[in-house]
């Protein structure tokens, strides 16, 4: 029986088509993915993402703990910034990726993927000194709300000024006299919050934020579009484009990783692997023959499987038939050309720059 | 139900046939490309292949979803739409029109088989 997010009847009402999603009850489109997707690039679209995690330190040393099972670094971030990291095993290959919040260094709150909830937890518990994690998952709805027109709606239901609250940056304050975690962040390349309520609030403000968007013609968006929008983005999908098989340097975020900060899990294995040169990248390209590329389609290379593609789509944005794989390093540099084997078809592809899709 | 017009005959697999003189016009159902959302890709096979009934003759593809495309009939492709290839979003604007495939048929009774709208239409509502 997959779980219920408190928006479910919502989506319901919205005549959303319903799929399971990691254990989880979840709208995958309502009046079609591109529409959808196309309001998040030019309006505002709302998305459900009740389903994530949250693990959260408290007490004194909760920066120190937290920061010793991440990538990136909590002590370099000032209070009410956020942060995306890796959360790495002794391998140094993901056991999940995300979003680190700095309330203070005794309060760190951190959202990760749903499919990985309770893994996360354990390991984060297994692996916690001094403090403690407390899984919060139950404790939060999540609402983001995304697009060009975001930032006006959001504030126009907020007493509080969120003109300082900028990208990764939060804050806390009542949304539609809902009380929320305002944070400025977003999984589709457009500006926006992510607003965390209590649960039983959540449709409250949900359909507050739809009424008051009225002139914006905010309506929601499935979980299609996410995927859409995020891969045009090349953002990493857990599961799809990062695993507990790759490296953050191989998923081309060494830009997470901050091997000059204090020790942490993982770290020693990127410090060698920074050293001995690495392997293989995970790139953005683009279709040079007909056709779409989809994860698991083999990456060849005269001939060879050299890789595999992870994700991939008919970007609705910027029109062209995109995919993220991982290839051999020598193959990475922008302008390489690999084939695609779709369906045993070999179909010539092209590495561009990422992300895929640029704002006008 | 003018989402299933009466005068087509139908398949399982959400496809629709038609006579056209000796051939058969073969194209997806207002259901498949409902369920498939926005259709982004199609892929035909070249006039002259020969095609079995019930067998892949091709690929239409979402944003989200890669789904095969099955023969209603046995024969021969004798004509394939272009106009589909080049825009595939005509599938989601009219599934009738957006025919895919003219197939000559090996045997009339291939046809003589396949669904009335009226069963079609009972095995969609069954399965909802």
């Amino acid at each position: 029986m997959a779980r219920s997010t408190p928006l479910n009847a919502a989506h319901r009402k919205a005549g959303g088509r319903m799929v399971d999603f990691a254990g989880w009850d979840m709208p995958v489109q309502y009046d079609g993915l591109i529409q959808e997707h196309e309001r998040v690039r030019t309006g505002v679209g709302l998305f459900d993402v009740s389903h994530m995690g949250e693990i959260e330190f408290k007490g004194p040393g909760a920066l120190e703990e937290a920061n010793r099972l991440i990538t990136n670094d909590l002590g370099r971030c000032t209070d009410g910034q956020a942060v995306y990291a890796g959360l790495l095993n002794e391998k140094g290959t993901f056991v999940d990726d995300v979003v680190a919040y700095r309330f203070s260094p005794e309060h760190i709150f951190i959202c990760v993927n749903a499919s990985n909830a309770d893994k996360d937890f354990a390991w984060m518990h297994s692996n916690a000194k001094k403090v403690k994690p407390v899984n919060r998952s139950d404790d939060y709805a999540q609402i983001a709300v995304q697009g060009p027109k975001a930032f006006g709606l959001v504030q126009r239901l907020c007493k509080k000024s969120l003109e300082g609250v900028g990208t990764y940056r939060f804050t806390t304050g009542d949304v539609a006299g809902v009380p929320c975690i305002i944070s400025r962040t977003g999984y589709t390349g457009e500006d926006g919050f992510e607003l965390y309520c209590p649960p039983d609030k959540a449709e409250a403000l949900w359909y507050a934020i739809i009424e008051e968007g009225k002139p914006e013609a905010a309506a929601p968006s499935g979980l299609g579009a996410r995927d859409s929008l995020r891969t045009e983005m090349k953002f990493a999908l857990y599961g799809n484009d990062i695993d507990d098989a790759h490296t953050p340097l191989e998923a081309n975020l060494g830009w997470i990783v901050k091997l000059d900060k204090a020790d942490f899990i993982g770290k020693s294995v990127l410090v060698a692997q920074k050293a001995a040169g690495i392997p293989r990248k995970l790139i953005g390209f683009e279709m040079v023959d007909a056709g779409i590329p989809r994860g698991h389609y083999g990456i060849l290379h005269n001939g060879e499987k050299v890789g595999e593609v992870t994700s991939g789509t008919m970007g609705p944005s910027i029109k062209k038939a995109i995919g993220i794989g991982y290839v051999p390093t020598a193959l990475s540099a922008e302008g390489s050309m690999f084939h695609v084997d779709i369906r045993g078809r070999a179909a010539a592809a092209r590495v561009v720059k990422t992300p895929f899709y640029k704002k006008a | 139900m003018s989402n299933y017009p009466s005068d087509l005959k139908y398949t399982k697999d959400h496809e629709w046939a038609k006579k056209a003189g000796s051939s058969v016009v073969v194209g997806v159902t207002f259901h498949a490309q409902d369920a498939l959302g926005a259709v982004v890709y199609v892929e035909l096979p070249k006039v002259g292949t020969a095609v079995k009934a019930h067998a892949s003759f091709g690929v239409i593809e979402s944003t989200k979803a890669v789904s095969e495309l099955f023969a209603p009939i046995s024969g021969k492709v004798t004509k394939i739409n272009d106009n589909v290839t080049a825009n595939p979003g005509t599938v989601n604007d009219d599934p009738y029109a957006a025919w895919l495939i003219e197939i000559e048929p090996s045997t009339a009774a291939d046809f003589d088989a396949l669904l009335d709208q009226p069963t079609y239409v009972k095995s969609l509502e069954a399965a909802k």
